[in-house]
């Protein structure tokens, strides 16, 4: 076993307590009782109470799930056919800019996507709502599905495809069969990472929303933007809380998964 | 036939829902203010034919360029968020570099936690992620008690609402971006050439610096355009940590767009914006693509 460098143990500590520590302060000050957020008066829940009676952070919550499970859906569709280009499609016309089309999306600033989007939805006459929001959401999010699913489809054994071939199967039988078992796991962690960003996404859902459709990020954005709210610590720690469940429960499925099939290759040996 | 359908759905809804957009921002952006609806002239009207499509053509012009160089604002912003993408950047590297390093070091049961650890603020909200720094910042916030109780300083400091918040915003929010692309260069690194470079003289410093550092080039590079590109366009952390003064591009384009409504100009801004980046956006997916096929 290797032990860790004095050099390295401190730049791990000092980098994951300048990662965390903002985190912990938000979710200790949310249980704070007084108005004030950076002066501790006490242990109290209210603000999650008064959270729940928030009937406009409820409607928003729930626009913005409904945006996400939709957007993040199609995305992996359409993420999952784009890596399967990307990887086996091999040469053909137009390569290049399909490319440049997944990657452009990952780092353009949100303001210029927002803005185009916003721009071509008035030139269609598409009003804007619910709809405009999850099409633009599928379209960034669905860059980022391609990048995860071809990362795994680059490592794939094209043989047992081949196979699957050669014993009779259609392709698409082949596809459900073979390939997507075992890409399976990069597709749903793409579907999550389309369904985060989707929750996550304010820039983008402010230029492409309509007055009926706010998602919780302006909700969020409008209340931040005078200063600190109690209330604001509460969501953010529920948020927090809800996403730390799904990694650790995520990354604890995964390291059984990796022991599983150790073990039954010790066995097969 | 299938292979055409495979390739044609995903590509079609890209450029109708991506490029076809922008070519649409290129437009308004020759076109004029006008005070109607959109807020725009001359609208291209396709009943009127060819004679209709020559009338819009002639309307258009350069006018909102020439209005981005007289006014002092704008290069100022486009100065101004290209120092602030730089330099945060460069502090991200010094901050994340350690950072990828160790875990790479690490016991190798170890890493899948660190790892979690590195990917979970990732998932978390990044609105929810700069705000927590408002609290921390302000004059009366965290940052300024502990230094005041333990006597560094006499008097609060000012740092929310400067470009200093600023910096530490941006680096905090893409940290996860500058570690992973590194920490996955390292990991791969195979020890073996360390030990040989040390056998044939180096010094632990210069077989860092000749053997670590190149191998990890790569890792380094896209996590410097996985920073830099984003942060040029930063709207959320110059408004919610940055102060009037603080420049930046990104909030000039939403300014002139949802409180001047003046899409034209904001149009301009954008197009301008994008062929800055065009080059580090070019260069990032040849990193990629080049990666891409180094790992098949």
């Amino acid at each position: 076993m290797r032990r860790l460098s004095w050099f390295n143990t401190v730049s791990l500590t000092l980098g994951f307590a300048f990662l965390y520590i903002p985190m912990i302060i938000l979710i200790i000050y949310s249980f704070n009782g007084g108005k004030l957020v950076t002066v501790w008066s006490g242990f109290s829940t209210k603000w999650y109470g008064e959270l729940f009676r928030n009937e406009a952070f409820l409607d928003a919550a729930w626009v913005t799930l409904k945006v996400a499970v939709m957007s993040s859906t199609v995305a992996t569709v359409l993420g999952t056919m784009a890596a399967y280009v990307m990887v086996r499609a091999g040469r053909f016309h137009g390569r290049t800019l399909f490319s440049g089309m997944i990657y452009a999306p990952l780092v353009m600033p949100e303001v210029i996507t927002g803005l185009s989007l916003l721009l071509l939805f008035i030139a269609i006459g598409l009003d804007r709502g619910v709809l405009t929001i999850v099409l633009a959401h599928t379209t960034f999010s669905m860059c980022y599905v391609s990048v995860v699913v071809s990362s795994r489809l680059v490592t794939f054994d094209q043989s047992l495809e081949e196979a699957a071939l050669d014993l009779g199967c259609t392709g698409f039988e082949a596809f459900r069969l073979v390939t997507l078992p075992i890409i399976a796991p990069a597709v749903i962690s793409g579907w999550l990472l389309a369904f985060t960003l989707s929750l996550d996404d304010l820039v983008i859902a402010s230029f492409t929303s309509g007055p009926s459709s706010t998602t919780l990020p302006i909700k969020i954005f409008s209340a931040v933007r005078l200063g600190v709210s109690p209330e604001i610590n509460a969501l953010s720690t529920i948020m927090i809380s809800l996403v730390a469940i799904g990694v650790i429960a995520a990354s604890l499925t995964s390291k059984r998964a990796i022991a599983k099939r150790a073990k039954d290759e010790q066995e097969a040996i | 036939m299938k292979r055409f359908g495979l390739i044609s759905v995903p590509y079609l809804w890209l450029l109708a829902l991506f490029l076809v957009p922008f070519l649409i921002v290129l437009k308004i952006s020759l076109s004029d203010t006008a005070l109607a609806i959109p807020p725009y002239t001359p609208t291209l009207d396709m009943s009127e034919g060819w004679a209709g499509f020559k009338e819009w053509l002639s309307g258009l012009d350069i006018e909102n360029f020439t209005w981005l160089t007289t006014d002092d604002l704008y290069w100022k912003a486009y100065l101004s968020s290209l120092k602030i993408a730089t330099f945060s950047t460069i502090l991200a590297l010094l901050v994340g570099f350690p950072i990828a390093y160790g875990m790479s070091r690490a016991p190798d049961e170890w890493r899948p936690t660190l790892m979690m650890l590195i990917i979970l603020p990732f998932w978390t909200s990044f609105l929810i992620r700069v705000y927590a720094w408002k609290a921390i910042l302000s004059q009366e916030g965290f940052l300024n008690q502990l230094l005041l109780n333990i006597g560094l300083i006499s008097e609060p400091l000012t740092i929310l609402n400067t470009n200093t918040a600023v910096y530490i915003g941006i680096v905090y929010t893409y940290l996860p971006f500058m570690v992973l692309p590194i920490y996955s260069a390292l990991e791969r690194l195979d020890e073996s050439l360390l030990e040989a470079a040390e056998d044939l003289g180096c010094s632990r410093l210069s077989a860092f610096w000749l053997v670590t550092l190149p191998l990890a080039k790569q890792g380094i590079i896209a996590g410097s355009f996985l920073v830099f590109i984003p942060a040029m366009g930063e709207f959320v952390i110059p408004e919610l940590l940055g102060g009037s003064k603080t420049l930046m591009i990104g909030k000039v384009l939403w300014e002139e767009f949802f409180s001047n409504r003046d899409w034209p100009v904001a149009s301009a801004v954008a197009v301008v914006l994008l062929l800055i980046l065009i080059v580090p956006i070019v260069l990032f997916q040849k990193n990629e693509e080049k990666q891409r096929e180094a790992g098949k």
